[in-house]
């Protein structure tokens, strides 16, 4: 269970996120939508603390995760970062070959020995569904790989240090349908384990993958409910405003 | 106004003018009937042709516009709304048809105009009529403050439909040489009785739109 509370980030002087306070349950696909700017990516990355990583951010409330404040001092950040894995807009394989780029996580945790590891990398990529694709070329560079692929792949390398969390931001804005839909589709297998939330500019996607969608506006959560209310029914004028099309 | 916005007030538009051509077979019908107009009835049976184009295009362009648009939140119920609406419209279209024939083959030429009056068939027009440009009134408005008014003036129409039958039974018991037209009244009232029932479904059909609530099989005139 994700519960953030009372959540305000500044970029400096500019407050992006205003006051937010949401609960997600586990083993489920939660969708963040709204416009360029509004927040959600800034909210996203709450998650696993990758906020920290910009210069001159200041962050204020609760985020707890199964209970415990991940803004804690005690928290060590690079095990939050292995139960709270992250996918990107770009595909960001690294220079390696494909099964190096799985067992990377747990190469660097120094999580268990070589057969432990291509077993590892073998369940992961069945589980990104790209094992079938690249079986017989896991020696050859990531680079090799189509657009799609490397999204598959960063999402194996992902799971492989069994996260219980993934983090997606705009997984499939950089790839074409057929790639679009591979991932959708692995993101409603993946929902049986793994707690997912995704910000999407598509909405048309948040309504396919996630059970429940929040909507972001001006750094304030307009409206946070199950996707198939917010699509046939939404609370707030705005929201139906954003998503038939009418805003600004 | 954008693109999509307008392509959807083309639907609307288009709902709109069935079901002014709708409503003016009814008023045809009851002139027709009242009158025994042969002419205006013809009329109304050749009208009936554009009603069923109507129908269709109104349903080829709610495919279309999902298809093409995606529809969500109130304007996907506006385009459910619009086609189960236009099933309606054309139900009713076929009643008005049927009233017609009754008066084109001449079934009860030479019935008593008292009887005619005591079965209420005027009035049940009357709130008929009301019923369906009420109902139009509040789509085009957007406005379901009325709704619940207008589904409630189905319960006269059953009224008058339940006193009207047992009328009609009670002549034809009397008078068993007008049988036959005995059973062709109640078949006519019969069918305005069911467009009592298409016009409260279409009132339940635009409140779904606007409020996204469902008011069917939930004991709406409580």
């Amino acid at each position: 269970m994700i519960e953030a509370k009372n959540i305000d980030f500044y970029y400096g002087n500019f407050q992006a996120l205003k006051n937010i306070s949401m609960k997600i349950e586990p083993k489920t696909v939660t969708a963040f939508i709204g416009p360029s700017g509004c927040g959600k990516s800034t909210f996203l990355r709450i998650f696993n603390r990758m906020n920290d990583l910009i210069k001159d951010t200041q962050m204020e409330g609760e985020c707890l995760i199964n209970g415990q404040n991940i803004y804690d001092k005690s928290i060590n950040i690079d095990n939050l970062r292995k139960d709270v894995g992250m996918v990107f807009q770009k595909p960001n394989p690294f220079p390696k070959s494909i099964f190096e780029n799985v067992a990377y996580g747990l190469r660097v945790n120094n999580m268990g020995d070589k057969s432990f590891i291509g077993q590892r990398v073998e369940e992961s990529l069945k589980d990104a569904a790209l094992w079938d694709e690249v079986k017989d070329k896991l020696n050859k560079s990531a680079y090799e790989l189509s657009g799609g692929q490397q999204q598959r792949l960063c999402i194996a390398r992902a799971l492989a240090v069994k996260p219980s969390i993934i983090l997606m931001d705009e997984p499939a804005s950089a790839l074409d349908p057929i790639s679009t839909s591979k991932i959708e589709e692995l993101i409603h297998n993946l929902k049986n384990q793994y707690t997912i939330v995704i910000v999407t500019h598509n909405m048309q996607q948040a309504a396919r993958v996630s059970d429940n969608t929040g909507f972001f506006m001006l750094g304030e959560l307009i409206e946070y409910s199950n996707t198939k209310k917010m699509f046939l029914n939404p609370e707030k004028e705005t929201t139906q405003n954003y998503i038939t099309g009418r805003f600004g | 106004m954008n693109h999509k916005e307008e392509e959807l007030k083309l639907l609307k538009d288009e709902i709109i003018q069935m079901w002014k051509l709708v409503i003016s077979q009814l008023e045809k019908a009851k002139i027709a009937f009242l009158t025994n107009d042969v002419e205006l009835a013809l009329e109304i049976a050749q009208t009936e042709k554009r009603v069923n184009s109507m129908e269709l295009k109104v349903e080829r362009n709610c495919e279309n516009y999902i298809a093409l648009y995606n529809p969500v939140a109130i304007d996907l119920r506006l385009v459910l709304s619009i086609m189960k609406i236009s099933i309606s419209l054309e139900r009713i279209g076929d009643y008005a048809e049927g009233i017609a024939h009754h008066i084109i083959d001449r079934d009860c030429n030479n019935i008593d105009n008292e009887l005619i009056e005591e079965l209420e068939i005027e009035k049940m027009f009357g709130v008929l009529l009301n019923m369906i440009t009420n109902a139009l009134v509040i789509f085009d408005l957007e406005e379901t403050k009325s709704s619940r008014k207008i589904l409630k003036k189905d319960k006269e129409v059953n009224r008058i439909y339940k006193m009207a039958f047992e009328r009609l039974e009670s002549y034809v018991l009397k008078n068993p040489k007008d049988a036959l037209c005995g059973l062709k009244l109640i078949l006519l009232i019969r069918k305005l009785e069911r467009f009592g029932d298409h016009s409260g479904n279409i009132v339940e059909e635009i409140v779904f739109f606007l409020d996204a609530k469902v008011l069917k099989h939930k004991g709406k005139l409580e």
